[in-house]
């Protein structure tokens, strides 16, 4: 009982030390979000007429549905990239890998902005590829790679895919390889150990890097914004032009809320599967 | 299954040299020998993992050394098991039999045969990190057998346990080997293991085969001086072939003659020799107050035995046994093991002693000291 006094004790005197941090946060960043979301139910009047334009207003729900289906192809694509590169890095040898790592790294390192004006030029009419396929003989009107969706898609994919690369190498480094041997030992072909055994031990990997992935993508803003030409409108950039053109704080607040709730909800029904600990590679 | 001249080569590192070896159908046999001796390399290429750079691999007279490790229909207890770690015990045992397509009332039978073979019924529901080390063990057999493997490959399957568990697993592996009478090629580092299980041993070092043999017959007649010290603990007396008296030769060490029996005469007038002797082969007696010393005393003919004075310097309780160290003259420190009810009196530390053999107690060796 005294060595359990002493130990709650200590407990109590740690939160002390952590007590000026956590205020810290409270005061410059938790009650300022607060204040922020708050605006969504109190601007311009108190009530919920802001979450109501979400039914009355087509534009909106269509900003939220292209979000929505650019981010899960986002998803789709990164990690699928990202997947059969960890995996080629996993099974490469060491000094290879870390060639490997170090150019994931740059390209992740490389401004958004840069990324995205780079696609341009590459992608453009005039630009490099069109010009290669029209030399080519495989096309005669140069085609429209940015200033669209599929623009968005190239552009977005590019920059979430070291995002997906690394907690999927992680996940996959911390796999012995004994267990596919074993496997083939039992007589099982490369198909059947990697749909059986392999997939299944990267899930993970494979969900940590969807969430990461598709969580980011939620807020991308940038990107849309150049590789779309204006045609593709997702909800950050319209967040932005709430705040800062139209200066309609209600309605931007509660996109951001929405956007908010949709993280934490996402995360909430994967912990429900999995740890989340295990899932973001944290050791207790 | 046979093993042809089997090589493997890491760029300049050469892991397994020329290695041959017949594994007799339903015998166990261990391969043996201290960490880069090649011994898993060479189990690495029986399961098919490993490729080798020469050599071939016969199964019942067909090469399988292009054979796919699927294809091999050899079970393998891997060195940290390897279980499938999300799935449950039933399903890992399972696994190899729904693979080939059983039909899954006989998959549920024969798992639950062997689920009970390895005393793991009620552990059939587990995940494989809720059970021991013990229990680990005991799934990964099961699922190496369930298929009815035509060879069980065991690397280091007893390493990450406990000394007391260990002991229990090497008699149940041995009953379970004479119940299924499957050939069983144990991978190990550990001598008493190989020892204590094995039909037969093949001891390896730097990559080639030393010897192989029964666990008695490499015990008691070791050929070489790296399998009489990797077997078991050894003396080694070399020295100088002298002469042959009756079915004898003699030698000398230090300018002091010893017998030797060698009735294959193998050991010629002029060459050197190094003789393995075991520490349990040697008596510890009193110091003799005439100071004889050397083959055999005047008039004991030749049933005498030989005789080296020495100096007791430690001695260490092993329980049943008490291990003296005897330092000699000319002839290096001699350890012997002796009775702890012989011991009081005269093996005692700084007591004048004499060691005796018998002329057939030590066993000709090749040396090894300088391997090629």
């Amino acid at each position: 009982m005294r060595l359990a006094g002493i130990h709650h004790g200590a407990g109590g005197a740690c939160w002390l030390l952590v007590a000026p941090l956590l205020g810290l946060v409270i005061a410059l960043y938790a009650w300022p979000v607060a204040e922020i979301l708050w605006l969504g139910f109190s601007d311009p009047e108190p009530g919920l007429q802001n979450y109501e334009k979400l039914f009355t207003r087509t534009a909106l729900a269509k900003i939220l549905w292209t979000t929505l289906r650019i981010c899960t192809i986002t998803t789709l694509l990164s990690v699928t990239i990202g997947y059969l590169i960890a995996y080629t890095m996993v099974h490469l040898g060491a000094r290879e890998r870390s060639w490997m790592l170090t150019l994931v790294l740059i390209s992740f390192w490389v401004s958004v902005l840069v990324r995205a004006f780079a696609w341009l030029t590459l992608l453009g009419r005039n630009g490099p590829v069109n010009a290669a396929l029209a030399a080519g003989g495989l096309i005669d009107e140069p085609v429209a790679f940015v200033r669209n969706e599929l623009g968005v898609l190239i552009g977005m994919t590019h920059y979430m895919i070291p995002y997906a690369v690394l907690p999927l190498l992680a996940n996959m480094q911390g796999i012995d390889r004994r267990i596919m041997d074993a496997s083939h030992n039992l007589g099982a072909g490369a198909a059947t150990t990697f749909t059986r055994i392999y997939l299944p031990l990267t899930t993970p990997g494979v969900v940590a890097a969807s969430l990461l992935v598709f969580v980011i993508s939620l807020g991308f803003y940038v990107t849309p914004a150049l590789l779309g030409g204006g045609r593709v409108l997702m909800v950050a950039e319209y967040v932005s032009v709430q705040v800062l053109v139209t200066v309609q704080w209600g309605v931007a607040s509660m996109l951001a809320t929405l956007l908010l709730a949709g993280v934490f909800g996402l995360m909430y029904v994967l912990s429900r599967f999995m740890r989340l600990g295990d899932v973001f590679g944290a050791r207790a | 299954m046979r093993i042809e001249r089997l090589s493997k080569r890491f760029g300049d590192f050469t892991a397994v040299s020329e290695v041959d070896l017949h594994v007799r159908r339903g015998e166990f046999l261990t391969l043996l020998g201290p960490s880069g001796s090649g011994k898993t390399t060479l189990l690495m290429m029986i399961a098919g993992f490993v490729e080798p750079t020469s050599g071939d691999l016969r199964l019942d007279g067909r090469s399988i050394r292009s054979l796919l490790p699927e294809k091999r229909e050899f079970g393998m207890v891997f060195q940290g098991y390897a279980l499938f770690p999300h799935m449950t015990v039933r399903r890992n045992v399972a696994y190899p039999l729904e693979i080939r397509k059983r039909p899954r009332h006989a998959v549920r039978e024969r798992v639950d045969e062997m689920l009970a073979l390895v005393q793991l019924e009620d552990f059939a529901d587990r995940l494989p990190h809720q059970l021991s080390g013990g229990q680990q063990q005991r799934v990964a057999l099961a699922r190496a057998l369930s298929f009815g493997p035509r060879v069980l490959l065991l690397d280091e399957p007893l390493g990450a346990l406990d000394k007391k568990l260990r002991g229990e697993m090497q008699v149940q592996l041995k009953h379970l080997h004479r119940r299924i009478g499957t050939t069983f090629v144990y991978v190990t580092h550990d001598q008493e293991e190989a020892l204590s299980m094995s039909d037969r041993v093949a001891i390896m070092n730097h990559g080639a085969k030393v010897q192989v043999g029964s666990p008695e017959a490499l015990y008691e007649r070791p050929a070489t001086t790296f399998a009489a010290g990797f077997l078991g603990r050894s003396n080694f007396l070399r020295g100088i072939v002298t002469g042959r008296r009756g079915g004898c030769a003699t030698y000398a060490v230090a300018g002091r003659e010893y017998r030797q029996e060698d009735p294959e005469r193998r050991l010629q007038p002029g060459a050197g020799v190094t003789l393995a002797l075991r520490p349990e082969k040697l008596e510890v007696a009193p110091a003799r107050p005439d100071g004889v010393d050397g083959a055999g005393s005047v008039g004991a003919g030749n049933a005498g035995p030989n005789r080296l004075a020495g100096v007791v310097g430690d001695v260490t309780y092993l329980g049943s046994t008490l291990s003296v160290s005897v330092t000699t003259d000319g002839a290096g420190t001699l350890i012997a093991e002796v009775r702890p009810r012989d011991g009081p009196g005269v093996a005692e530390p700084g007591h004048n002693v004499c060691l005796e053999w018998m002329p057939d107690a030590a066993v000709i060796v090749d040396d090894m000291q300088s391997p090629a």
